[in-house]
This record gives structure tokens, C-alpha cells and sequence, in this order.
């Protein structure tokens, strides 16, 4: 293997890594689309702040809230840099890319979108990308609309140009498919929504902790990522939105914070990015997700993406030498280091409980993309997604923990 | 390996798995039910053939993992000529005490899909003339 990058080098910084489970089995972790771990750098930094740092952010006149708040503040300057917006107002946090997707939802869809417009998503979307814009259909009476995708995963090109018409009033897709690991080409369809007059949101949570993600060359006007997916602590994320969207939009939650002042008949509030951060945020959250990007940053999201992707071919050897494997999803390099995959009589969980009997974690079932697995055609699948913390010999392990399975079951 | 109770793929379950008791169509059977669990696409359909009071006959069908589908089958040996109140009187925990390997809180949820899916049976008579699936 010729690579520049190390994995042990980077494993040495994730205690959690080292965990033994099953019988003394080495844990391997083989589910880092759900959540990846964290290195001591990012978890020594919590520890830190809490125990020097830590008042309510944009509040105090007192040392420490100016400590915390300059955290925070730096935090995000650091989450502008890493994806390349303009501005830190256009850098909103929030407690996920749910939350995110959900803020613009409200914030902009109520005002914008009505009865005869509609939304296009894409048949792969996560949940998360589908179930906010059926609930502003509801309340719009606007339509849901969905760009089919081939039987290798690849969405169908000439739909999307017959979907996308002067109705649509968004584009809402995910950079890359949680469960086929698919790129989508969003610059591109960027352009063609712009063309059509719509809007452009994409959820990011699958591509900006691997690989490098710049919102102006995207041209997006919305973008959703979560801290935990990229070395960050859990309950922080992120929505990028241009700031002539985010202005005209209407604060999403109520509350503190996010006014610049209140009387009894009514409110003003208050200027971006704290317009949409009402009450006390994910202060130390997203300073830690500060300091997993200054990690991001040291090994460097270019080389991240080679490893990864290295990973996933040695995966598709190997599962492949297993044996009545059929994977989802597109050819290698045209997606990330997720590999999801069915067994030929075998259903995903007992897959994914054998595999843990061996210390392999992998993830079963549907993945919070139902409709997807719809189209598929199965009910579930199972999916080993990798970072650059997992090494040649974890996916050798993996196959190994796949033909025991077959054993086990009778089935090779 | 872990092996006896804590192992859920032991001997006898996975015979089940294997060569199901009565996977298939039931003969001219008086009430039926399906259902899946959505979290894990583990689906179970079962006939009966409910004459005075006692089932005759339990056929299952479904799709599913291991635990799923092979306690649907214990099931079906177990319920056949138990009188209809005997059934309702078998408890989720009397499932699981049958399945004998113990399970973790998600995975008993695939062992008591065909539990309830007899529960729901039971109150669900075919319409017409009883005559469902007749092969």
C-alpha cells in the first residue's frame, strides 16, 4: 500500500480505540457513519474548558463569560474556515443536522413555500432530509417530490432535469448517501436548481468529515453537517446558510439569545448568527468540535479521503472472497469509505451480531433511509463505514467475522 | 465462543431456522394476522384454523432474521391444539422462556413479533366464508 498516511500514528490519540470487548477481542469500529470516536485532543479540551473556562456565552460582563464566549466565538470562526463561507454569520450552530434541516424548514419554508410549489429530494436520503419537508407539506400544501436513483445508486439524471421544474421552489439532497456511500455530483445540480430558480440545501453529515467541502465552489445555499460524525462531541452541529437567505428568514425557536429586545407586546430579534441560537447553545460542544477540526486539519482532509478509500477497496476484496455478498450502492470510487452490503439468506442483524460476537461493530438495518431500502427492494442491509482510524487488518477482521457468520447459519 | 443460554444461535434455534414447523399456507384457516417490526424489516404472517375453541392448525410465514423467523416456528409447534383462551393466557414472557436463549432488549423484540402476531390472530377472523388462502 502506498500511502502517505499512518493510522496507527492517529489511533495512538483514540483511548477508546483500545477497548477490548467480547471475550478480550480488540473493538472494531466499523460504524463511524452513525458517530465516529474522538481523540484525547478534542476530549482533554471539554475537560479543560469545564474546569476553567466555562460561564453561559454572550451573557456575563464577568472574566469567565468573556473566556467562554471567546471559546465559542473562536469555534465558529474555525467551522468558517473549514468549510469556506464568507462570514461567520452565515455559520449557525445547532444542535445537529436535523436540527439544522428542521430550522430551515421553519425559518425559511414557512414564509416561502406554498400550496402547488414543491420539493425535490432524492429517493436515497437519510430520514432526516425527507420527514421535515413531508411536515412542511402538511402545513403548505405543498408537494414532496423525488429523484429516482439507478440500481446501482446513482440518482437518474434525466429525472432530476424532468423533476426540476419552474414549481420547484427547493433542492434538498445529501452530498453523500449515508447508506450507498454514493458522491453526488451537488455543484453540478446546484446549477441546474439555480437555473430553475430553486434553492439548494444539502446535507452535508456523510461528506464534510471526509473529504474537503467548500460551500462557495458547492454553490449551495444551505448546507447540514453534525459535529459528532467528524471527531466532535455529540448534541453540536452546524447549518450554513448564505447570508441574504438567513437574513430574510424568521427566527426557527424562541427564547433567549436570539432577541435584541423584548417588550410586552412584541419582540425585535436579534442580529445573525444569534437569531437562530435561541437559549443557552451547545457552548463546550462546539468548542470541541473547534478542536476536531484543528484535527481534521493536521492530517489533512485530502489525504483522509485517499485512505479511505483505500479501505473501502480492500473491503470489496475481501467481502467479495466471502462469498454471496452483493453490495449497494455504486462502484468503489464513485463513493466514500461507506460499504453497505446483503448476504445472500442471511438477514442483516443476525449479520451484525456475529460480527459483534468478534468484536466488529457494524451497523443493521435500515439506516434511517427507509424509502431507500424500499427501492432496493430489501427490508434491510448491513454497513461497515470506515475513518481514517481503521486500519487494513480491522477490514481483514471483518471478513473473517463475515464467513464465520455463513458458518454459523448454515449457509457456507 | 459463548455458548448455552447466552449463545442465540445454538442447536436448537437454528433448527428451527433451518427447517421450519409449518412454514407455508394453512389449509382453509378461520383467522389470520401479519405484522413487521420496522426497525429491522422482520416481517411474520400466521394462519390458524380455530375450530371450537382449540387451534387445529398454525402455519406461519414471514421474513426475518434468525430469532424472528425460528421462534415463529416454536411457536406454531407449541400453540397447535391449545384451546384459544390457553394461547391468550401465554404470556410474552412464557415466549421468550420458550425461545430458552436469552436475548437482549432489541433482539427480543424479533422474538415476540410472532407472539403477537397469534395475540392479534386470535381477535381476527377471516371474512366471508373462512375460506383465506385455500390451497
Amino acid at each position: 500500500m502506498n500511502l502517505k498516511f499512518n493510522p496507527n500514528t492517529a489511533r495512538a490519540d483514540f483511548p477508546i480505540l483500545a477497548t477490548r470487548v467480547r471475550g478480550d477481542k480488540p473493538l472494531i469500529y466499523l460504524d463511524n457513519a452513525a458517530t465516529t470516536q474522538r481523540p484525547r485532543q478534542v476530549i482533554q479540551l471539554l475537560v479543560d474548558v469545564y474546569e476553567k473556562y466555562y460561564a453561559n456565552v454572550h451573557r456575563g460582563v464577568h472574566w469567565l463569560s468573556d473566556q467562554s464566549t471567546d471559546l465559542y466565538e473562536e469555534a465558529r470562526e474555525k467551522v468558517r474556515g473549514f468549510i469556506n463561507a464568507r462570514q461567520c454569520r452565515e455559520v449557525i450552530f445547532t444542535t445537529g443536522t436535523t436540527s439544522s434541516i428542521n430550522l430551515v424548514a421553519h425559518g425559511w419554508g414557512d414564509a416561502n413555500v406554498h400550496s402547488g410549489d414543491e420539493i425535490l429530494l432524492t429517493v436515497m436520503e437519510h430520514h432526516s432530509n425527507i420527514v421535515p419537508w413531508q411536515q412542511l407539506a402538511e402545513r403548505s400544501g405543498c408537494t414532496v417530490k423525488f429523484v429516482p436513483i439507478t440500481d446501482d445508486g446513482l440518482l437518474v439524471m434525466d429525472q432530476f432535469d424532468e423533476l426540476l421544474t419552474e414549481k420547484t421552489r427547493l433542492v434538498a439532497l445529501a452530498a453523500v448517501s449515508n447508506v450507498l456511500g454514493t458522491i453526488n455530483p451537488v455543484r453540478f445540480l446546484a446549477e441546474r436548481a439555480h437555473a430553475a430558480g430553486a434553492l439548494v440545501l444539502v446535507d452535508a453529515a456523510q461528506s464534510v468529515p471526509h473529504d474537503q467541502v467548500d460551500v462557495q465552489d458547492l454553490g449551495v445555499d444551505f448546507m447540514a453537517f453534525s459535529g459528532h460524525k467528524m471527531l466532535g462531541p455529540s448534541g453540536v452541529g452546524v447549518l450554513y446558510g448564505r447570508e441574504s437567505l438567513l437574513e430574510k428568514m424568521s427566527p426557527f425557536l424562541g427564547g433567549g439569545s436570539m432577541i435584541r429586545r423584548v417588550k410586552l407586546d412584541g419582540f425585535e430579534a436579534a442580529d445573525l448568527p444569534a437569531k437562530f441560537e435561541a437559549g443557552t447553545p451547545p457552548i463546550v460542544s462546539a468548542i470541541g468540535l473547534g478542536a476536531a477540526i484543528d484535527y481534521l486539519q493536521t492530517i489533512g482532509l485530502r489525504a483522509i479521503r485517499e485512505y479511505e478509500l483505500a479501505l473501502a477497496k480492500r473491503a470489496h476484496e475481501v467481502l467479495s472472497d466471502v462469498g454471496g455478498v452483493r453490495f449497494l450502492g455504486p462502484a468503489v470510487d464513485q463513493k466514500t469509505g461507506i460499504v453497505s452490503f446483503v448476504m445472500d439468506g442471511v438477514h442483516a442483524h443476525d449479520i451484525a451480531q456475529i460480527c459483534d460476537r468478534h468484536g466488529v461493530a457494524i451497523r443493521a438495518g435500515h439506516h434511517c433511509a427507509m424509502p431507500l431500502h424500499k427501492r432496493l427492494g430489501i427490508t434491510a442491509s448491513s454497513r461497515a463505514s470506515f475513518y481514517f482510524y481503521n486500519t487494513m487488518e480491522e477490514v481483514n477482521r471483518l471478513g473473517e467475522a463475515l464467513v464465520e457468520t455463513k458458518r454459523i447459519l448454515r449457509r457456507g | 465462543m459463548s455458548h448455552k443460554e447466552d449463545d442465540i444461535y445454538q442447536e436448537h434455534i437454528l433448527d428451527h431456522y433451518e427447517d421450519p414447523y409449518h412454514r407455508g399456507p394453512c389449509n382453509h384457516p378461520t383467522h389470520a394476522h401479519e405484522d413487521d417490526n420496522p426497525l429491522c424489516g422482520d416481517v411474520v404472517k400466521i394462519e390458524l384454523r380455530i375450530e371450537d375453541g382449540r387451534v387445529r392448525a398454525a402455519w406461519f410465514d414471514g421474513e426475518g432474521c434468525c430469532i424472528s423467523q425460528s421462534s415463529a416456528s416454536m411457536l406454531m409447534e407449541s400453540i397447535e391444539g391449545k384451546t384459544v383462551e390457553q394461547i391468550k393466557e401465554f404470556t410474552a414472557e412464557d415466549m421468550l422462556t420458550l425461545f430458552r436463549a436469552r436475548l437482549t432488549p432489541n433482539r427480543k423484540k424479533c422474538c415476540l413479533l410472532s407472539w403477537k402476531v397469534v395475540q392479534s390472530a386470535l381477535y381476527s377472523p377471516i371474512d366471508g366464508d373462512g375460506q383465506g388462502n385455500d390451497h
